[in-house]
């Protein structure tokens, strides 16, 4: 399990060379289940499919839900781990700094000054791994909503009470 | 003073008068639909008055059941005839009281007053109608409620004198020969995209398939060969004289539009902050909080711009209609747009002002990818058009690479010590002005790319609108973001708004005094 202690002390710095604190490990298992669970109904369609085709005898049999198994299987052991792995996350003294995306990567620093209000999530699949998603609020128009996916549900109530506590007066 | 009111019981009027014109359609429906001759006439007639009656029945019950109490904390308004609702919307969460009155209920003296608490569109709390008066009332009450927040100090109280300080002064105005310059550049064909409108109608309406090729090609074929009969001269005078048409359309639409909409436009600066008045039958008068202004936009147009002409916007939470923030000057040359940046508390960029350019790369790729794309449709054309017609593609591919290119000088960032200026466009450039503590947050974005050629497009939260740049070289995205960062982390929110977004209403109880030069401004 992931240690509570990787709350930063207050003073850390957040800076774009240092280096990501990494999501907990069951974060990897959740976004897998959850590619499962998407893939059941392809691979559905995909066996009618192959059962009203093997009528036709179009194409050779096992074509189409084989494909379909193949992008099922990369899509369930090889990219929740790469999803993983291009997150993390810095939390500083005064900001918190979100790195996300494999393709389409994004780096987005909110000051805690600027937080509008704070939840803390939890689907069904968080709760079975104890992991629990923690979403900043801004009022900006880009970024509206800040989410990190993927902390130890620990972890991210007391990242919520720190970065609560700076918020200034805030009556939640 | 916290006891429920009704809105002016002419309301109830305004709705029947509503009611009547919504029941023109259903009752010249029924007329046609069960044969125009005898009785179908009645039957038509007989529609048109039940809609009428129901119409107004219901216009009168909204009316009743509509009540709003002006209370000390915030303002509730309940409504609903069968499904009641009961919304309150503190004071603090105002963003300001915007009257407008539409040609009928300015005849009867009636406004709309909307209470702008910046959830955007129908979200936003609106009472109609009011008398003129009250509704000024109501506006005067809200902003002195908001004065009377314990959070301000007595410093800042002591610096906005309370209430209708006369000393409004006069911003910009626009004279009726300024209105009709503007409505020259406003030309607009839409009145073509309203005849074709009415056109469909009158096709379900008279039965002619108007959407019938064949029909219009056997009309064209028989103006054609009256044309060819004619001579060329005269031809090429028929097609100028077609286009001076369309153009004579295109310029007096735009003028009428531009005149109902700007007629008598004032902006002036009172001790709250801006109020803008505008329109000739609907009359909207909105007042803007100045340290509610989140940004600034100079935008201008193609044409416009080779004369110098520009308008001026702010970003706040608050909206006009369309969804747009709030025009301040509509039309006017830079000389007289400064004054009004200045008194918003913007400065203009300068020459002292040092800008940054996107990466060359990024250029190179957005120019490759643009005229790859038009390379691509010249395949399709290539195999299926008749011979040549691949050349405009083509040409077309080139174009987007020159424009590209060319287009890389205009697109420009510029931080100084209390704000961001991005200008961006080759024709008609414009320009943003952030306040670099009012931004939310920061983000860098990379596509595949982005990352292979090593720039990313910076994001920045900015409430009630955007503000992002593309193609920045990463180390110096990174410079820009941690300057903007150092900026927006030193000053915690309730500070920098006297006022503040709504969500961040309740941050502002320790407002401290002489913070910001805008919070002062008000």
């Amino acid at each position: 399990m992931e240690p509570l202690a990787a709350t930063s002390p207050p003073d850390a710095a957040v800076d774009d060379d240092g280096e990501l604190t990494r999501l907990h490990p069951n974060y990897a298992h959740a976004l897998r289940l959850h590619a499962v669970l998407a893939a059941i109904p392809a691979l559905t369609a995909a066996l009618v499919c192959e059962y009203w085709l093997a009528d036709q005898e179009l194409l050779p049999a096992g074509l189409v839900a084989g494909a379909v198994l193949l992008i099922a299987l990369a899509l369930v052991i090889r990219v929740p781990q790469s999803r993983y792995n291009a997150r993390g996350y810095q939390l500083g003294g005064d900001r918190l700094r979100v790195v996300r995306g494999l393709l389409f990567r994004s780096d987005t620093v909110v000051p805690f000054g600027r937080v509008q209000h704070i939840d803390v999530d939890q689907g069904p699949i968080d709760r079975l791994f104890g992991i629990a998603t923690l979403t900043l609020h801004t009022a900006g128009n880009h970024n509206a909503s800040i989410s990190l996916p993927g902390l130890g549900e620990p972890l991210a109530r007391e990242m919520r009470e720190e970065i609560r506590a700076h918020i200034r007066r805030e009556s939640m | 003073m916290s006891t429920a009111q009704r809105t002016a019981p002419l309301s109830v009027a305004i709705g029947a008068i509503g009611a009547v014109q919504n029941a023109i359609f259903p009752a010249v429906a029924a007329a046609l639909g069960t044969g125009i001759g005898g009785s179908g006439l009645l039957i038509g007639l007989g529609v048109g008055i039940a809609a009428t009656i129901i119409g107004s029945a219901f216009s009168y019950f909204g009316w009743r059941r509509t009540t709003y109490t002006v209370g000390d904390q915030d303002i509730r308004v309940e409504s609903g005839i069968f499904s009641r609702s009961a919304r309150s919307v503190p004071y603090e969460r105002i963003q300001d009281v915007s009257l407008a009155a539409k040609p009928l209920p300015r005849l009867f003296g009636l406004v709309a007053v909307k209470f702008e608490t910046g959830a955007g569109g129908s979200d936003d709390l609106t009472l109609e109608y009011l008398a003129a008066p009250e509704a000024e009332r109501l506006r005067q009450l809200v902003r002195e409620r908001r004065d009377d927040d314990p959070a301000r100090t007595p410093d800042a109280r002591g610096e906005a004198p309370h209430e209708a300080a006369p000393a409004d002064t006069m911003l910009f105005a626009m004279t009726t020969r300024r209105l009709l310059t503007f409505g020259l550049f406003e030309f607009s064909l839409a009145v073509f995209a309203v005849l074709g409108g009415l056109l469909q109608y009158a096709d379900n309406l008279i039965g002619a398939d108007i959407w019938n090729v064949d029909l219009w090609r056997v009309w064209f074929e028989e103006q054609g060969s009256t044309l060819a009969a004619i001579g060329p001269n005269a031809q090429a005078a028929g097609a100028f004289a077609g286009v001076a048409a369309l153009v004579l359309i295109g310029m007096t639409t735009g003028i009428v539009r531009t005149v109902l909409r700007d007629w008598g436009f004032t902006l002036t600066r009172s001790a709250r902050g801006f109020r803008r008045q505008r329109g000739l039958l609907t009359r909207t008068d909105v007042v803007m909080p100045v340290h509610r202004v989140q940004a600034l936009v100079i935008g201008t147009g193609m044409l416009r711009y080779r004369f110098g002409w520009h308008s001026l916007r702010f970003v706040s939470l608050a909206q006009d209609d369309a969804g747009e923030s709030h025009v301040v000057v509509p039309f006017a040359q830079m000389d007289e747009l400064a004054p009004v940046v200045g008194a918003a508390g913007f400065r203009l960029p300068d020459e002292e002002t040092k800008w940054q350019r996107a990466s060359t790369r990024h250029r190179t790729d957005a120019a490759a990818l643009e005229a790859a794309a038009f390379a691509l449709l010249a395949i399709p054309v290539a195999l299926f058009a008749p011979p040549g017609f691949a050349l405009i593609p083509l040409g077309l591919a080139v174009v987007m690479v020159a424009a590209n290119l060319y287009a890389w000088e205009f697109r420009r960032l510029a931080l100084d010590p209390e704000q961001v200026f991005m200008t961006t466009g080759l024709f008609a450039p414009s320009t943003s002005i952030a306040t670099r503590v009012k931004l939310h947050s920061v983000e860098l974005a990379q596509g595949p790319m982005a990352r292979l050629r090593g720039y990313a497009t910076l994001h920045l939260g900015l409430a009630g609108g955007t503000f992002a740049f593309a193609g920045i070289p990463l180390a110096e995205a990174r410079a820009v973001r941690a300057r903007l960062l150092s900026t927006i982390a030193a000053t915690d929110y309730s500070r920098i708004e006297g006022g503040a977004e709504p969500a961040r209403d309740h941050a502002l109880s320790d407002a401290q005094p002489g913070f910001s030069a805008n919070l002062r401004a008000t």
